[in-house]
């Protein structure tokens, strides 16, 4: 036995070095689940920079994040990409980035760029807001939500699935949206009728969607907080060619959250050049005109062309509800705690 | 004999001790220790024992594991009878696809539950239909009995096997003499069969406690908002808090509780294993005769049909089923190579990984499980309760904390495994390894030390002694041991999903994609690769099954 055991650990030596004399053309980007990126894409870049991309995913947004800063002192990855707004003053607080001012910077508005020096750099935008299933409104003719105000009256009673803000990240991007629309004083109030018209609370987005969303799973909520690139998604991964979108997006008066999702390179990296040349490529055309189909966002770039799926069925939010990343990082527990009160207890 | 005897046992018990000292206890402690530093975030851990709501954490974690147990082993325990004593057609066949539950992931499980009882599934659908009934009679939608009912689905196995086995190697004789003397059915099950089955179905039922009490994804999906386990407090605390002195405190606080009840197990169960094993054929299954027979043969075929099978078919119905009737598309649009990105997954990769993962993690579970399920048998071994809980600490331990304790503490060499494929085999394996030595000890303990004392004197080595009397004893049950082994890695449990892994995808993590984002070609596809993951991990079982040296039918 312990002959085995000595023969494994020996295997692991071998694999190590074997590992770490190839390190020396690659470039690890750390990212969450949902990343997504073309081949096409992706290798047109490690053949110009001959370097060879290899993605760490870490778990949701949270989670990858928190492995990031726990492993700070040996990082991991050259690259992360992937902290939101909600997580972004938190991931600068924790020091692991270093600042990188990209040349491509000049071409993003300013209402993305949110770190004056550049450690974390704007990449994709989407907006967190209701989806309602459309055909269940026309069968009942009843007219679909256009605000956050028409989810608390009583003809709505029993349509709505919400995320838990404590445990998912649209969730928590929809509670800021109440917060943002109705402000401190008043988003309980909105919630506690909320929870008086039977709203269902899911802990994730899978199971609010393919779990109990009418269009999507079956569900008896023909409302659901998603983004607003949804229903092109529900378009474009259709088994059967559809003309219409079978859902819809509600991003009118205020009711919509944005998420922007940044990128930045890692303290500690070993290839800072390599790494900054791929924050470039990330804000570069090519990866930007990636993003809406692999990954379901908007590319910062407005270089970026859309794809036809995207320009006919998705929305932008034009006034999306704002809180700034240090009102954030300094409320959400208390946010959350209140929330929670409201709702669950 | 004695000296060599005693060395050989802790040569026994240090590879499975050194295996968990780095990947265990190291990462654990350097995650604890981080946590607990000035400056690690959060601070805010005063709150924890201010808080009512962490007692109801504790307590909610309690209770919810100890019922579900109960109804696991109350359910599962006629069918473990049936199973020792009775020869069915379609027996290896729907005991393997008993075991399939254990694999998928949480989110097809409540797809499959919801397609069977959900508000518009096929029961409600039914009642309303011919039931007379305006609106779902059923309704089940986080509440306590969806959850417990899932705990049973995953958990009915572990007994049905675990106790089967063990059932069927009971010498028939004893029962029979007992019979003989004028014992009543009653009074030969109470004073003779169940003393005698008490190790094993403490054994499981042991396990399915730790797992209820450490379970997650079950808990977070299916019992909503409302409820939460301590693991599911303890990811909240962690990853969307930040808060890590709670979370590390709520990881200490449920590895404590296990340990306590552990020990507890350990005192009672250690010496109640009384020796019948024998070399001697025990009785063979045979068909069921007679009415009484036939409808106990029934009424758990029923059961397994009902709670096991029904939403396993409820999930192949939900991937043949398109929005214009039956179709293949999902199937075919899993193996086109339309998808242009970089993680789109073939099935044949994905199904080629998960089995490489898993075979390497069984291998590596069996191996150490023998070997420290052989030392623990001996009574000879000092401290061996303490060993024994040691032993199964990893599978009590949350999930979100060994995995970011693999983080901050496998970053150097000879350990540098953090982005090392190694790792997901590992960390599956720490799991797993605790299931086989919990699937040999009961076992293992009851081979009569006559044996052993006999063949000693006749001059055969310690060595030779375990390799011929031990080993052809437990096969069946290293069996066992290996196929849960299997299945702990088929499904992607444990630190798995809270480390980084490059991009090396397997069937759960490709549900887990599709499951991601919108459209009916992604759900489709998704239960399409859940029910390939379900044909694989059934003809994994039967080839185990059938490897498995002491194999018979």
């Amino acid at each position: 036995m312990q002959k085995l055991t000595i023969r494994i650990l020996t295997l692991l030596a071998v694999l190590q070095v074997g590992t770490t004399c190839l390190a020396e053309q690659n470039l690890t980007v750390m990212t969450h689940d949902s990343f997504n990126v073309s081949k096409k894409v992706i290798s047109a870049f490690e053949r110009t920079h001959q370097a060879r991309v290899i993605f760490l995913k870490s778990g949701d947004a949270g989670a990858a994040l928190i492995q990031a800063i726990l492993a700070k002192d040996a990082p991991m990855a050259d690259v992360f990409f992937g902290v939101d707004n909600t997580f972004f003053s938190r991931a600068l607080k924790a020091d692991i980035f270093i600042p990188y001012d990209s040349p491509l910077l000049a071409g993003i508005a300013d209402h993305f760029r949110l770190d004056p020096s550049n450690r974390l750099v704007p990449v994709t935008y989407g907006d967190v807001c209701l989806n309602y299933d459309r055909q269940w409104f026309t069968k009942k003719g009843l007219a679909p939500p256009s605000s956050l105000e028409d989810l608390v009256k009583p003809a709505y009673k029993g349509l709505t699935v919400v995320e838990n803000p404590a445990t998912s990240s649209p969730g928590l991007a929809f509670l800021l949206a109440t917060i943002a629309h109705f402000g401190e004083k008043g988003y309980l109030d909105f919630w506690q009728g909320m929870r008086a018209n039977d709203t269902l609370v899911a802990n994730g987005w899978e199971d609010a969607y393919y779990g109990h969303f009418t269009a999507a799973s079956k569900g008896d909520r023909p409302i659901v907080v998603s983004y607003a690139s949804s229903p092109p998604a529900a378009v474009h991964f259709s088994s059967t060619p559809l003309a219409e979108a079978p859902t819809a997006a509600v991003v009118d008066n205020r009711s919509a959250f944005r998420q922007i999702e940044f990128a930045g390179i890692l303290r500690g990296t070993k290839h800072p050049e390599l790494a900054g040349k791929f924050i470039d490529f990330l804000l570069d055309v090519p990866f930007q005109e990636d993003v809406p189909l692999q990954m379901f966002v908007f590319p910062v770039n407005p270089a970026a062309k859309l794809p036809e799926v995207f320009s006919r069925y998705a929305v932008v939010a034009r006034d999306p509800a704002e809180v700034s990343p240090a009102d954030i990082e300094a409320h959400r527990e208390r946010w959350l705690e209140e929330w929670t009160t409201v709702m669950l207890r | 004999m004695k000296p060599s005897g005693i060395s050989l046992r802790w040569a026994f018990l240090l590879p499975p001790l050194l295996f968990l000292l780095v990947f265990y206890f190291q990462p654990l402690l350097r995650i604890l220790l981080l946590s607990y530093s000035p400056g690690s975030g959060g601070g805010q851990s005063g709150h924890l024992f201010t808080g009512s709501v962490y007692l109801r954490v504790l307590w909610f974690t309690f209770w919810q594991a100890a019922l579900s147990t109960l109804l696991t082993v109350f359910l599962a325990l006629p069918g473990a009878y049936v199973y020792a004593h009775y020869h069915f057609t379609g027996k290896r066949f729907l005991r393997a696809l008993s075991t399939v539950p254990f694999v998928l992931p949480t989110m097809v499980t409540a797809a499959a539950f919801r397609a069977l009882l959900g508000s518009h599934g096929l029961v409600n659908t039914w009642l309303m239909e011919y039931g007379g009934f305006d609106s779902p009679p059923i309704r089940m939608e986080q509440t306590v009995s969806f959850f417990l009912l899932a705990h049973v689905f995953y958990n009915y196995t572990l007994v049905l096997r675990i106790v089967g086995e063990f059932w069927a190697r009971i010498d028939t004789r004893t029962t029979e003499a007992a019979a003989l003397l004028g014992a009543s059915p009653r009074q030969v099950f109470c004073r003779i069969t169940l003393p005698l089955l008490l190790p094993a179905i403490s054994s499981s039922a042991l396990l399915v406690f730790i797992f209820c009490f450490t379970s997650f994804g079950i808990i977070l999906l299916l019992g909503g908002p409302g409820h939460a386990t301590i693991e599911v407090e303890i990811y909240r605390q962690a990853v969307h808090l930040f808060n890590l002195p709670m979370a590390a405190s709520l990881s200490l606080i449920q590895i404590m509780m296990n340990f306590a009840l552990m020990w507890i197990y350990a005192r009672i169960g250690r010496d109640s294993a009384i020796s019948f094993f024998t070399d001697t054929l025990p009785g063979r299954p045979r068909p069921a005769r007679g009415l009484g027979e036939k409808a106990l043969l029934a009424a758990n075929l029923t059961i397994i049909g009902l709670l096991l099978a029904a939403p396993l078919l409820a999930l192949v119905i939900a991937s043949l089923s398109g929005r214009e009737g039956i179709t293949l598309a999902y199937y075919f649009a899993l193996f086109s190579t339309k998808a242009q990105s970089v993680f789109a997954i073939a099935p044949g990769r994905a199904i080629a990984n998960s089995l490489f993962f898993a075979l390497s993690a069984t291998a590596l579970a069996v191996a150490l499980g023998l070997s420290a399920s052989t030392a623990l048998s001996a009574k000879t071994l000092r401290f061996r309760t303490f060993w024994e809980v040691v032993i199964l600490l990893p599978l009590a331990t949350s999930a979100v904390t060994l995995g970011f304790g693999f983080i901050v503490s496998l970053n150097r060499p000879p350990f540098d495994l953090r982005d090392s494929l190694l790792l997901i085999p590992l960390a599956h394996t720490l799991v797993a390894f605790p299931f086989v030595v919990r699937c040999l000890l009961p076992a293992q303990r009851s081979i009569s030390p006559s044996l052993r004392e006999a063949a000693s004197l006749l001059g055969a080595s310690p060595m030779r002694i375990w390799y011929r009397i031990d080993l052809p004893l437990i096969a069946r049950a290293v069996g066992i041991g290996a196929i849960f082994a299997f299945s702990v890695s088929m499904g992607e449990f444990g630190a798995t999903s809270f480390i980084a892994r490059p991009h090396t995808p397997t069937m759960p993590v490709a549900v887990f994609r599709f499951l991601s984002q919108p459209g009916d070609l992604n759900y489709g596809q998704a239960m399409a690769m859940s029910c390939i993951l379900m044909l694989v991990t059934v003809l994994g079982f039967l080839s185990l099954e059938k490897l498995s040296p002491g194999h018979r039918t």
